[in-house]
């Protein structure tokens, strides 16, 4: 069933679609893959505004890098992931030792997300500034560069995309299943109870953020080799940070898929208020995005998979408990 | 095997604890009683490194406690049943005390000690699976009981087991108490309820503002005048 769906979802794109719906699934699957990568943490009450940032280091640096120094995108990659775990760990270790939690943990890394965007913006000379950025072509005479990491095809995208998603779902598993998902439960709920049976919270909590923080750069590399466009709007900022924490919480940050129901969801709103309203209202999917995720916490707190999956038992729990 | 030699402690600027010096040795039990705002909470948080002393010294068996961090102290042998619980209220009484044997020596020993707790509080077998959060508060201080036992300590720290439990309830757990002490565990337990602990310990410190008032074994604090009038009311 679950091999099922996966061939379905692999083998889609072969039959024949066009190249708007192709771009949109791939949109949702790489939303699906930041998402996830974003509730690694999210969902052990570690609520970070700041993965925007981390983002824009994965998207930037590989084009800067490109762009400036003509370093192929595996150079720049691992570059970027070196610059994002020093600013995870930056951020990170003075906010576990000191027991930074919850509100004012959000406030910290809601700084993160906007200082780099600010960074991006006032480095316009070599970042383009405001205006975004675009990496210098290697398909001028050829469709498809491996050493630039830049493919015509949409399909190679696919693939790729799809083959990180699912490398995400399996670290998420990977987290389950350790002592230590049980331990960063335990140090969510009472962290110094947790610290008194022996838990090393700064250390555990710190990994957690690494590999949440990495996957999540990884995304911002994909996302603009993919669209060969990076924008600070786009990649970094609290738009995009709030966009995260939205799409985790709406699809459901407590079950595996839940994030990526998230980001079908989001991108077909986003999508669905482009195509009504135009570019009539600029910003009105933002501040739809604020309505419902008021309504999501209110009314839908485990979100969209997370309320289909206990609905689903209850009725199967019934239906055993009659038969 | 537990010493405070003149330990002062506090919060920022606030002082709590002043020169506090006690001891436990090996297979007593010890209280440490004193009205309210007297620093009883404060010293177990101090022994169990939630809060660094700022001058004196805590050995466990010789060692110096003073570098250690929280994490590192159950190694030593040292757990804590915390002031209300503090259970993990979304885990599972199972789970909870899945926790308490984090450590891995403690983890290779699991199904054992666990039919061992389970033995100690029947009603925790039977609840096993519900979630730590919607127990009573008499069950919810057996699981955090049980949850430090998990990790086979040597001392055992208890704040305030009695607090907001029903009287019939708060017997039962100085019941447990006694049979732990029985069991040749070593205690250190804060109390208010000082009429009840003292029943069950072999020695008491009185604490007041920060300070110990006095000490000795628990019948002769029974007896002494100062107790009987400020604490028992006779």
């Amino acid at each position: 069933m679950k091999y099922a769906a996966l061939a379905l979802l692999a083998a889609a794109p072969l039959l024949g679609m066009g190249n708007y719906p192709l771009h949109l699934l791939i949109m949702c699957v790489l939303w699906g893959y930041v998402y996830t990568s974003w509730s690694v943490m999210g969902r052990l009450g570690m609520v970070s505004f700041g993965h925007g940032a981390f983002m824009g280091i994965g998207a930037y640096v590989v084009v800067m890098a490109w762009n400036h120094y003509g370093l192929s995108p595996w150079i720049g990659a691992p570059i970027a992931l070196v610059l994002t775990a020093i600013v995870a760990l930056l951020i990170g270790y003075p906010c576990f030792r000191f027991k930074i939690v919850g509100h004012y943990f959000a406030l910290v890394t809601l700084a993160l997300s906007e200082v780099t965007r600010l960074i991006i913006v006032a480095l316009r000379d070599q970042t383009g500034g405001s205006l975004g950025v675009t990496p210098n072509t290697a398909l001028a005479e050829t469709s498809y560069s491996l050493g630039a990491l830049q493919f015509s095809s949409k399909l190679v995208w696919f693939y790729v995309i799809l083959a990180f998603w699912l490398g995400g779902l399996w670290i998420w598993k990977k987290v389950d299943e350790s002592m230590g998902r049980l331990a960063l439960e335990a140090i969510s709920q009472e962290e110094d109870a947790a610290a008194s049976i022996g838990i090393n919270v700064t250390r555990l909590k710190l990994r957690v953020t690494l590999i949440s923080a990495l996957m999540t750069c990884m995304g911002g590399v994909l996302y603009a080799q993919y669209q060969a466009y990076v924008n600070p709007e786009t990649v970094s900022g609290i738009g995009i940070s709030l966009q995260m924490v939205f799409g985790a919480i709406a699809g459901g940050m407590f079950v595996r898929l839940g994030p990526t129901v998230g980001a079908v969801f989001t991108l077909l709103l986003a999508e669905g208020l482009r195509l009504w309203f135009g570019n009539l209202y600029h910003g009105l999917d933002l501040t739809v995005y604020g309505l419902m995720l008021v309504l999501f916490i209110i009314y839908m707190p485990k979100g969209i998979l997370g309320a289909a999956t206990q609905a689903w038992e209850k009725r199967r729990g019934g239906v055993a408990r009659a038969a | 095997m537990l010493t405070l030699e003149n330990v002062s402690a506090g919060y920022g600027s606030f002082q709590v604890l002043f020169g506090v010096s006690l001891e436990v040795k090996a297979g007593e039990s010890v209280a440490v009683i004193g009205p309210n705002g007297a620093g009883k909470t404060t010293l177990l948080r101090v022994i169990s490194k939630l809060i660094d002393a700022t001058a004196g010294e805590i050995r466990m068996e010789g060692r110096s406690l003073n570098a250690v961090p929280a994490h590192e102290v159950i190694g030593l042998g040292i757990a804590q049943v915390p002031e209300n619980r503090r259970l993990f209220p979304r885990l599972s009484i199972e789970d909870n005390l899945k926790m308490g044997a984090y450590l891995p020596a403690a983890r290779a020993r699991f199904a054992e000690r666990l039919e061992m707790v389970f033995a100690l509080f029947p009603r925790m077998k039977e609840r096993h699976a519900q979630l730590a959060g919607t127990l009573s508060g008499g069950e919810q201080q057996m699981c955090a009981i049980g949850r430090a036992l998990m990790s086979g300590p040597k001392l055992l720290l208890l704040d305030e087991p009695s607090a907001g439990l029903a009287p019939v309830v708060v017997q039962a757990i100085f019941e447990v108490v006694r049979k732990m002490s029985a069991e040749g565990y070593t205690v250190l337990i804060v109390e208010q309820n000082v009429r009840q602990v003292l029943k069950v310990v072999n020695r008491a410190y009185l604490l007041e503002t920060g300070r110990i008032k006095s000490s000795g074994s628990a019948a002769e604090l029974l007896n002494s005048s100062e107790i009987r009038k400020a604490y028992l009311g006779i």
